[in-house]
């Protein structure tokens, strides 16, 4: 009878020496680390590719390169940006192209006209090649993400505008806007639409939206008193521009005259 | 009487003994591997570099990335597949797709996880949500709070994974948007310090979860040579502790090896970064044990 209390005694014991046991071993286990290895492997042609993979893509790249590849204008001659001191056809045809799409949107729903459109070179990344004309052409010319802003600027800005032209001396695309820069590098017959600049009067001013948070030091186009994001890619104004016409034009009227 | 209680106390103990030595025994046998994988910067680059290409001939192509992966996955099944940010933009496939190819090909190849990276905005917070149903893993980031953006819910700051037992904890962090991406497209995303975040995930991943390993997966960028005091993944390493790897991207540094820096306790951490554009995978092999002594040991670091 007694030794029953002392089994008892022994069997609540093992009980507890189990619990601690199964604690122990269910409780998470830490791991250090002993050795560490690092490498960088190149993606090569040597990798065979995986065919569910490749097969997946491929409806992808197709529809994308019909798409890119197609046929949308015609291109006379190639139109390259280093082949001007002040203006290039390409930057007056890119500039054209954009005041004149952006006005059927900006007109629409504004009511109002662009007046200026001005555009960086910088952002013209290729050239406009003879020859058949796609909207990998326009990818190409146009790889980023710019979207159309109209900026309404003060007269006083324009100036502002012209005097930046004269101190960077870059072709920047230029259209709605000429002037002389006379023997002493002042300018002179500024002009706006064909009418003589004015300081107090509002004009309304296409740029990319890059250009009018002062990209490229542009910080005339940072006074503006109204803003209008018109939500369309330049890409876009380009690719829409292309499907529209048979023949890109050779534009090579001068807007800015040296003396 | 006095006999069997002896007997009974010997049997207890010896059974103790016995099991103890098992336990012990048992433990000092478990040795883990896994495999990290990692990418950065792909940029839309889906179809490998053509052969004309003046610097990336023949180079990267998801479906020979996948073919690498598997191949790795074969010889240890227990791989991390994470990237660094900068999914999006780069070829027409994200013009024409938004991004949907991109995370469809990642979710076949099973990434685990990716964080998020400055052009992943690049059609908008709201661009970025029409693409989650196309996402089979795991977004994360700590530093940018999407509270009053429709990405609210779909990022998580920090998510631990179980690889064969091992407990590896991984956060994101952001780079700073104001002045790099416009507020048009990031919106209300709040951008927080990423050293004061990296510091409350270690806390929280280290010593209130007890992982075995800490990584963080950043787009901050590796280094900049002309802004030293902005904050990059060097600098996070040297101001930190308790971070084991640091997967870096947004510079496009083509790193040749991890770069061990460092850290605010004098123990090292590897900082990597492969490039862009699908070119290269990074690999970090971490081998664990779950023997004490080994820890004292101290670890190899072979890169």
């Amino acid at each position: 009878m007694v030794n029953l209390k002392k089994y008892n005694d022994v069997s609540k014991l093992f009980v507890i020496f189990l619990t601690f046991f199964f604690v122990a071993s269910c409780s998470k286990q830490n791991y250090y680390v002993t050795k560490i290895e690092g490498k960088r492997i190149p993606i090569t042609e040597k990798e065979i590719q995986v065919p569910q993979i490749e097969n997946f893509i491929k409806p992808y790249r197709e529809h994308i390169n019909k798409d890119l590849d197609s046929v949308l204008a015609y291109c006379p001659e190639t139109l390259d940006k280093s082949t001007g001191k002040w203006q290039t056809t390409i930057g007056n045809l890119m500039a054209d192209v954009t005041l004149m799409r952006g006005n059927t949107v900006f007109q629409a729903r504004e009511k109002k006209s662009i007046d200026i459109c001005l555009l960086n070179s910088g952002g013209i990344r290729s050239i406009l090649p003879k020859g058949n004309v796609t909207a990998r052409t326009a990818f190409e010319i146009m790889p980023f993400e710019n979207s159309l802003v109209v900026i309404a600027l003060k007269g006083e800005q324009i100036l502002e505008m012209v005097d930046y032209f004269i101190a960077e001396k870059k072709p920047h695309s230029l259209a709605g806007l000429t002037f002389t820069i006379g023997k002493n590098s002042l300018p002179k017959n500024i002009l706006v639409q064909g009418k003589p600049v004015e300081k107090e009067t509002i004009y309304y001013v296409g740029t990319n939206d890059y250009l009018s948070n002062g990209g490229d030091n542009m910080n005339f186009l940072k006074k503006g008193v109204q803003k209008f994001d018109l939500d369309y890619k330049l890409r876009n104004i380009l690719i829409d521009y292309f499907k529209a016409v048979d023949t890109i034009p050779v534009i090579n009227d001068v807007r800015i005259t040296v003396e | 009487m006095k006999r069997r209680e002896f007997i009974e106390k010997t049997a207890a103990s010896s059974a103790l003994l016995s099991l103890g030595l098992s336990l012990s025994s048992f433990e000092s046998s478990q040795k883990r591997h896994l495999t990290i994988l990692h990418t950065n910067d792909v940029h839309s680059y889906i179809d490998p570099f053509p052969a004309d290409h003046p610097r990336n001939a023949n180079m990267g192509g998801v479906a020979r990335r996948a073919a690498l992966i598997e191949t790795i996955r074969k010889e240890n099944p227990n791989v991390l597949l994470l990237d660094a940010g900068d999914i999006f933009q780069g070829t027409p496939y994200f013009n024409y797709y938004g991004g949907e190819l991109e995370f469809k090909l990642m979710s076949m190849m099973q990434y685990d996880a990716s964080t998020i990276g400055n052009h992943d905005f690049d059609n908008g917070v709201e661009g970025l949500h029409a693409q989650m149903p196309h996402a089979k893993f795991e977004f994360i980031s700590a530093n940018y709070d999407f509270k009053n953006t429709v990405m609210d819910g779909f990022v998580k700051p920090y998510k631990i994974f179980n690889k064969d037992g091992i407990k590896v904890g991984v956060f994101g962090l952001g780079i700073e948007l104001d002045g790099l991406v416009d507020k048009g497209m990031y919106k209300e995303t709040v951008y927080n310090n990423p050293v004061e975040t990296a510091q409350d995930m270690v806390r929280i991943l280290k010593k209130e979860q007890k992982c075995d390993l800490v990584v963080c997966l950043s787009h901050l960028g590796y280094k900049y040579r002309d802004e030293p005091n902005k904050i990059c993944d060097l600098k996070l390493a040297e101001l930190t502790q308790d971070i084991d790897l640091i997967i870096g991207g947004h510079t496009h540094t083509f790193l040749e090896k991890p770069t061990v820096v460092k850290n605010l306790a004098g123990k090292e951490v590897l900082v990597n970064q492969v490039g862009c554009y699908g070119i290269n995978l990074g690999r970090i092999d971490f081998y664990l044990d779950n023997d004490k002594a080994k820890a004292f040991e101290g670890k190899s670091i072979i890169v």
